[in-house]
């Protein structure tokens, strides 16, 4: 049952990145740039999804997730790992116009661009965890 | 309203009623980078078949909608060592911040978590000083 949700959640996951047409970096990258033909779609989609979010965590206070046996616990830490490496996805993301979801929606019609990218972003992801994970204090 | 904005909402309403789903039913987070870096760089544990059925249909509903006749644009930079630096970026930072647009985006300001913000925040300002010293400073983003 768990892979069921799950299978359902990344398809409607990914289809509301195409209908939202989040997997245009150009249109991304027109968010983030006020100094061009600035878009302000990014700002409604993430408007959008925050509602039922805003729902969900809020009915999860009086129960249990349906097939688990509890809700994922909260972190607070605010530390060096969590700037620095927010700013460099930040970077990475104003570079190529695209944040993890919307490269992996768009890699069966990108082309070797978005091939590319997401090789990259998993070798840096690898990279990260195999070199650097232990040796950055958490 | 401009039709791409209502697009972008109903869009939006789709992604976070997918990551209700998740959290809701199975008690899991869907923050994409998350997932897809538990698959590449992650021990396989008890979750990786689920996070497998997750990332198989986040590229293959897309993909149905190009077989089905659709033309989504990804309009890609064109240019190998800037895709490759940006990947780098993405997939080292997003690990190191310990999640994405979806995971701290998404997921974490609409639990009000002050962690994610600050995350957010942070990766919101640097990609838009990026972004911009790309598109006109340095130009040919």
């Amino acid at each position: 049952m768990r892979v069921l949700v799950s299978l359902a959640a990344g398809g409607l996951f990914g289809a509301g990145l195409v209908v939202a047409d989040m997997i245009n970096a150009q249109r991304v990258q027109a968010f983030l740039d006020p100094f061009g033909a600035w878009d302000p779609t990014l700002a409604f989609v993430m408007g959008g999804a925050m509602i039922p979010m805003i729902i969900a965590w809020a009915l999860s206070k009086s129960q249990k997730p349906a097939f688990a046996d509890a809700f994922p616990s909260k972190r607070s830490e605010i530390d060096a790992r969590l700037i620095s490496g927010s700013a460099m996805f930040g970077a990475g993301w104003g570079l190529a116009g695209f944040c993890p979801g919307p490269a992996l929606a768009a890699l069966s019609f990108g082309g070797w661009p978005v091939s590319l990218f997401v090789l990259a972003m998993g070798a840096g992801m690898w990279g990260h965890d195999r070199f650097i994970a232990r040796t950055v204090p958490a | 309203m401009n039709p791409d904005w209502l697009y972008g909402l109903g869009g939006g309403l789709m992604i976070g009623l997918a990551a209700a789903l998740l959290l809701l039913l199975n008690g899991r987070i869907a923050g994409i980078s998350g997932i897809f870096g538990a698959m590449v760089a992650g021990r396989p544990d008890g979750d990786a078949f689920e996070r497998l059925a997750f990332l198989a249909a986040l590229i293959g509903v897309p993909a149905l909608y190009v077989f089905a006749g659709g033309a989504p644009a990804a309009n890609a930079p064109a240019s190998a060592p800037l895709l490759v630096a940006a990947g780098l970026l993405v997939g080292m930072g997003t690990r190191m911040g310990g999640g994405c647009t979806s995971g701290h985006g998404v997921c974490g300001m609409s639990r009000f978590s002050p962690r994610s913000i600050v995350a957010a925040v942070t990766f919101m300002l640097v990609g838009a000083v990026v972004a911009t010293l790309g598109r006109h400073v340095i130009g040919g983003l």
